[in-house]
């Protein structure tokens, strides 16, 4: 599904992430571990085109996307979720996710300013589309209301609805438990589990809850300062000595 | 002061507000999508008007034609002008833009004197606008009751386009969040394009009233409106059309009854919209509509 061939990300001399290999297959969830600063925001970046890594190749379902633009990349089937919530902080819930959902929704200017039938049919789509997704995840009643009033928790889960309307294949999740409560982190593994098997999707997800990212993932790949220190399963991982190094530092 | 008087003024100042507020609403929408003072936008209303004119004169169309024309070549100007000027500097700091947006504005200016000549031109007659209406002892020419009109539909159109399509949408996406509007997918050069070409459109159509209403051009004359618009822009609150709106007729308003009521004041006509500047940002730094933002530090 995914497959990044050594790439790298240098900003002056500074070595973000080095030789980055990760395979994921399809269907699977995969984890992105390591400390702060570890880069690993930054792979993410390279895979959706935010960033063009200065070495390596990305390779999405064997095409090669390396330095392709970030909304081709997402027209691909690519998308992803933010560290810190990104949400569209002017438009209501629903609006959020029509955004989104415009990408499968192919008419032009002069049709969609003009109103034309087609076009109308299609909004209408759109519309049940995205109320569907908010009703699966149980923020259908909050519809309307602005995407900033939500709890936090909620908005998390509105910034991964969004991802979900551009329909993609591979949905990258940033830290998509940060800040929450171990209740509410056990919720979301279930959450991510519900929505690979329902929508047909791959996951990769950057995440620090260990609880979480062990609970929820088959294999881990383990960051530290750009470097691939370990990977494997998560038994494999939570032994490997330079894991253990690199999180609580060595005697 | 007779009644008359003021009606009269009254009217001038609708329009003058009108016109103001049409150019003021390209300024806006440019920085709510970029974040950038377009300060070659009142050249690019200068264009609009010489297009016009050199399509009626030169080309010998009718006006409506030479109409629609300078409103499509103007548009098409200001997407070219976002993709040579602005483009190749999206990611550099925001003073590089501004300074390459003043060097885009004296470089029409200076380009239009090479091309249309310093010498004032005059505006060709249109019948249709250019007659003296009578209300009592009132009379406008017939242009002034055009352009609020004009401008009333513009705006109609504009929300509609912003609030109610998926063009405007994707806008409203990209103003709030430019890399969050990419990773859904949204072409932002192609939202950015959109949003010059429809700002552009609409100070053609400023340029080309205002040439009617004072029937005369020159490569110059759309720096004082360019810089008052901007002006209105900001009082109205930035990034925000309707206060563009209300900022433009508000300007526009107090200009002529100020020198309506006080007549010795008439030479300070063009300070008087940097003092109402002034004065909002003193006391209101996010303008009459603007939502102050709370920077994270």
């Amino acid at each position: 599904m995914l497959r990044t061939d050594s790439v790298s990300m240098r900003f002056g001399g500074l070595t973000a992430v080095a030789d980055l290999n990760i395979a994921i297959e399809k269907n699977e969830i995969i984890g992105l571990i390591g400390p702060n600063g570890a880069g690993k925001t930054t792979a993410f970046n390279m895979i959706t085109g935010v960033y063009t890594p200065t070495e390596g190749k990305v390779f999405f379902k064997s095409h090669d996307v390396t330095g392709m633009k970030a909304h081709r990349i997402t027209h691909k089937g690519i998308a992803r979720t933010f560290q810190n919530i990104r949400l569209f902080k002017d438009m209501n819930v629903l609006e959020n996710v029509l955004v989104a959902c415009h990408l499968r929704m192919d008419v032009g200017v002069f049709a969609s300013t003009l109103h034309l039938p087609g076009y109308l049919k299609k909004e209408r789509e759109s519309k049940d589309f995205a109320m569907s997704l908010l009703e699966s995840v149980g923020l259908a009643d909050e519809a309307a209301e602005s995407a900033i009033s939500l709890p936090y928790g909620k908005q998390r889960r509105l910034e991964i609805v969004r991802a979900l309307a551009t329909k993609p294949e591979l949905l990258l999740l940033d830290e998509p438990a940060a800040g929450m409560n171990p209740q509410e982190s056990l919720e979301l593994m279930d959450f991510i589990v519900r929505i690979r098997d329902q929508y047909d999707l791959t996951i990769l997800l950057i995440e620090h809850h260990m609880q979480v990212v062990m609970g929820v993932c088959k294999r881990m790949y383990v960051l530290d300062y750009g470097v691939t220190i370990a990977h494997g399963t998560p038994d494999e991982i939570q032994k490997d000595p330079k894991v253990i190094e690199a999180y609580l530092g060595v005697e | 002061m007779e009644l008359s008087t003021f009606f009269q003024q009254l009217a001038n100042a609708l329009s003058l507000g009108s016109l103001y507020a049409l150019i003021a609403i390209g300024y806006t929408m440019v920085y709510g999508i970029l974040r950038l003072i377009n300060f070659a936008h009142g050249d690019v209303f200068m264009l609009g008007a010489y297009f016009a004119f050199y399509a009626i004169s030169a080309l010998a169309m009718p006006w409506w034609i030479a109409f629609v024309v300078a409103l499509g070549l103007t548009a098409l100007f200001g997407i070219g002008l976002e993709r040579a000027a602005y483009r190749p500097l999206r990611d550099s700091p925001k003073i590089s833009v501004m300074i390459s947006a003043i060097g885009a504005s004296f470089l029409i200016q200076n380009l239009g004197v090479v091309i249309f000549g310093g010498r004032p031109k005059s505006f060709p007659s249109i019948a249709l606008f250019d007659t003296v209406v009578h209300f009592g002892p009132v009379s406008v020419l017939s242009v002034s009751l055009f352009i609020p009109v004009v401008t009333f539909l513009s705006l109609a159109g504009l929300l509609w386009i912003v609030n109610k399509t998926k063009t405007g949408l994707a806008m409203r996406a990209v103003s709030t969040d430019l890399d969050a509007a990419r990773l859904m997918a949204i072409d932002v050069n192609k939202i950015v394009s959109i949003t010059f070409g429809i700002g552009s459109l609409l100070a053609a159509l400023g340029g080309i009233m205002w040439t009617m209403r004072y029937p005369q051009l020159n490569p110059l004359m759309g720096v004082m409106p360019g810089l008052k618009c901007f002006i209105a822009a900001v009082i109205g609150g930035i990034g925000n059309i309707g206060g563009a709106v209300l900022g433009g007729f508000l300007l526009g308003m107090m200009e002529i009854l100020i020198v309506a009521f006080l007549p010795e004041l008439t030479g300070y006509r063009d300070a008087f919209a940097f003092v109402m500047l002034i004065i909002v940002l003193l006391v209101k730094p996010a303008g009459l509509l603007g939502k102050a933002q709370a920077v994270k530090v």
